[in-house]
């Protein structure tokens, strides 16, 4: 840790701050993609298995 | 070689950044690991700043960026009305949490650092006021996207209001320029060597604001693609309900 001198408190609260901000950006951007997908994926599976059964 | 119209086909621009997404998710997660250590750990403290310098290599390309990812919307909007890219719509959409997030990160680590500088967190200097106001038409645009249930009644909207919000965010970088007055210092990246920031501080600042730029292309990429699929995804329900 560097010696932040009378701005410690300063330093670290930008970088705090602005990580913790880009980390709920970065994990809500994944926890949302992959949320979407999961639900799509799941949709087309069930068209899928009704138009088989239809056919079928 | 390919179109760049190409990639306004759904299906191809899903082919094209699955391949591309890591890639710029690898750089941003290298760039701003090391630039971020490198600026934090190895650089000197400013004669008059002292170490509150560090805290540039996270405004500055933060607020960089968050103009730029509104001059991406706006070139995306554009494109949306001119040529009807379903795309084009979502990737502006896509970029707006993105852009908001740098913004947010730009005034906050300007507020931390003026507080100690200037003895003020905020100054309603030209610049400060102009970011302060793109970030609430941000907030506007995001808001309006979330209001308009019919998505391109919701881009075309939406495109209008990014338009009138260029403004501002062509103030906001230049408004020192424009009206030389306010506490904002001048820019800190030059190309004049007596201007620019020292090179200690310059080159882990370069490598930040790479970081923060694949950053910006990683989660607007997967963003995109999560756009796409939810936007499929309303057609099927709405399919399943008429039917």
């Amino acid at each position: 840790m560097p010696d932040l001198g009378l701005y410690t408190g300063e330093v670290l609260a930008a970088y705090a701050g602005s990580l913790a901000l880009l980390a709920v950006l970065v994990g809500g951007s994944i926890w949302q993609a992959r949320r979407v997908r999961r639900r799509l994926e799941a949709m087309e599976r069930a068209r899928r298995e009704a138009s088989q059964s239809h056919g079928g | 070689m390919a179109s760049l119209w190409e990639y306004a086909n759904p299906q191809r621009f899903m082919a094209f950044s699955a391949r591309l997404l890591p890639w710029t998710a690898g750089l941003a997660a290298f760039c701003l690991v090391t630039g971020l250590i490198w600026g934090f750990f190895f650089t000197p403290d400013d004669f008059r700043q002292g170490s509150t310098v560090k805290i540039i290599y996270l405004h500055v390309p933060s607020a960089i960026m968050a103009v730029n990812a509104w001059l991406m919307m706006l070139v995306a909007s554009i494109i949306w009305v001119v040529r009807r890219h379903h795309v084009s719509a979502l990737a502006a959409k896509a970029a707006a949490p993105v852009g908001t997030a740098f913004t947010l990160i730009a005034l906050y680590t300007g507020a931390v650092w003026g507080q100690p500088m200037w003895g003020t967190w905020w100054e309603w200097d030209p610049r400060l006021t102009a970011f302060l106001i793109l970030f609430l038409f941000y907030l506007g645009y995001m808001a309006l996207w979330q209001a308009i249930e019919e998505p391109d009644t919701a881009a075309d909207l939406t495109a209008i209001l990014c338009l009138v919000g260029s403004v501002f965010a062509i103030i906001s970088r230049y408004a020192l320029v424009f009206w030389n007055q306010g506490l904002h210092q001048g820019a800190s990246l030059s190309l004049d060597a007596e201007t620019n920031v020292h090179n200690v501080f310059w080159y882990p600042l370069l490598v930040c604001l790479a970081g923060f730029g694949f950053l910006f292309l990683a989660l607007v990429l997967s963003r995109t693609r999560m756009e796409i699929r939810a936007r499929r995804l309303h057609a099927m329900i709405a399919r399943e309900r008429l039917a």
